[in-house]
């Protein structure tokens, strides 16, 4: 007898949600994503429907997901707007955890070295002028930044830039950047700052406290105090 | 067995050459064996600071091509008995007519006989840095105290810190004019050593007669009554173990108002 229960259509306030099942073949699910589709295309009106595929413990490589967004692309008012899955590879987990955590590294950053990590950045150290740090998240300077530092270096925004004494050559967040005074007075450093991207786009310099606000997202404490 | 030390800055004009003449001058003076090895083949200038250039018959690349044993390739300079000698670069060719390999070999040879090799390191961080890099147990990073030394300084000292078996370098900062440092128009050595963040291992005054020496071919070492001589030699006292204070750089005449200045805390 022919399992027909492959594919669960359901509506929700925010569009359609394809539940595919994991245990069955992969082509018998296509094909019966296939004739669920003409069915609900014939039934719908002119408005457009957005729809999340969840794929539940089914890997679903990136060939086999371009697969089921041009099938349902191609009946004409469903947008596929996310692929959700349960699973990760091995790769993808090593990367998420790579770009998710802090890396720390004690010592001093010379002219001409070069630091880069895919996380958040936490140098327990100086960086001397011609010395670079990259991170693809935050950098945190315990030490002073004399060099170059350039946060969210793979098109992160949000990321910021915080030196216990800034006095960096140049700044860099994602593709936003400022260049330094031409002088710095080294005695007028006295507090910790940090650089951000602000609402009107532009990397600015502040005092930490601001970030509390801005960057909420930084503070992972959960607890109580 | 001896120590091989690398005398070397990145930017060049600095004095390394200057320095190496002086430091194994000093350390002959201490009664060590020494042999100076310069390794800046094409544009060799030890020899002539140390007034040996008429003496040179083999050099180092006929030695590491095995044209001639390395005993002969050695200058002895007269001035000591038996106690410092020469290895002098070519001439007639270039940086890449040795590999670091060779060298290596050549200063683990010399270290059978002599208790400190010295190599004079050409300017730059490509093949003759890494030429002179090779053999060295330790570095000396020589430096002015000008900021577009002091970067080439880092950057060197980066390099050197990635070397393996090679002992953390230590700092020279050459050519300090006082009154510069004072009026605030050069940085001072304060300022250097905590930005390099190495060990200060000596300083040396910009002197007249360091130029005049050279020029004559005679380190200034030898003159035991210069500044710029007597830094050397406290320097050349620290390479063997000693501990000696770093010298005032300008001898202050305590006059009453300098005195006074000093009690009230406005001058040092």
């Amino acid at each position: 007898m022919k399992q027909s229960q492959n594919v669960v259509i359901k509506g929700t306030k925010d569009g359609l949600t394809l539940q595919l099942n994991d245990k069955c073949a992969y082509n018998e699910l296509i094909e019966e994503l296939t004739e669920k589709l003409d069915a609900v295309t014939k039934e719908g009106g002119d408005a457009l429907i957005t729809v999340i595929v969840q794929t539940g413990n089914r890997y679903v490589a990136e060939e086999e997901k371009e697969e089921l967004r041009q099938l349902i692309r191609q009946r004409r008012h469903l947008i596929v707007e996310d692929i959700k899955s349960n699973v990760l590879t091995i790769d993808e987990a090593v990367q998420w955890k790579e770009e998710n955590e802090i890396v720390s590294y004690a010592g001093r950053i010379r002219s001409g070295q070069v630091l880069e990590v895919p996380g958040d950045l936490l140098l327990i150290g100086d960086v001397n002028p011609g010395g670079t740090v990259m991170a693809g998240g935050s950098i945190f300077v315990m030490g002073a930044l004399k060099g170059m530092a350039h946060a969210g270096c793979y098109g992160n925004d949000s990321a910021i830039i915080a030196a216990a004494k800034m006095m960096p050559s140049q700044l860099r967040i994602s593709d936003h950047l400022t260049r330094s005074p031409d002088r710095y007075d080294e005695e007028e450093i006295t507090e910790s700052e940090c650089a951000f991207i602000n609402e009107a786009q532009q990397l600015v310099i502040d005092r930490l406290q601001v970030l509390k606000y801005l960057r909420p997202e930084l503070s992972t404490f959960k607890g109580g105090f | 067995m001896g120590e091989a030390i690398v005398i070397t800055s990145g930017k060049g004009g600095v004095g390394k050459t200057t320095t190496t003449a002086n430091l194994g001058t000093a350390l002959a003076l201490q009664e060590k064996k020494v042999c100076l090895v310069d390794t800046d083949i094409g544009l060799r200038n030890l020899d002539v600071v140390m007034g040996l250039e008429n003496r040179i018959i083999y050099d180092l690349v006929d030695v590491v091509e095995e044209r001639c044993k390395t005993h002969q390739a050695l200058v002895k300079d007269k001035r000591f008995n038996d106690l410092l000698y020469l290895l002098p670069a070519a001439q007639t060719t270039d940086k890449s007519a040795v590999t670091p390999e060779q060298m290596k070999k050549l200063i683990d040879e010399l270290k059978q006989d002599y208790d400190y090799i010295l190599i004079d390191c050409p300017a730059g961080i490509e093949q003759g840095y890494k030429n002179a890099v090779a053999g060295a147990d330790r570095a000396i990073v020589v430096t002015t105290p000008e900021k577009s030394s002091v970067r080439d300084a880092d950057r060197v000292i980066g390099l050197l810190e990635k070397e393996e078996d090679m002992a953390p370098p230590k700092l020279v900062v050459n050519r300090i004019r006082s009154h510069m440092v004072r009026d605030g128009d050069m940085l001072d050595v304060d300022e250097v050593a905590a930005h390099l963040s190495i060990e200060l291992i000596g300083i040396v005054a910009d002197d007249d007669e360091v130029i005049k020496s050279s020029h004559n071919g005679e380190p200034v070492a030898h003159n035991p009554n210069n500044r710029a001589s007597i830094a050397y030699r406290n320097i050349a006292r620290r390479i063997l173990g000693e501990s000696v204070p770093l010298q005032l750089l300008e001898p202050e005449k305590d006059t009453f108002f300098t005195k006074f200045k000093r009690f009230i805390g406005m001058s040092r």
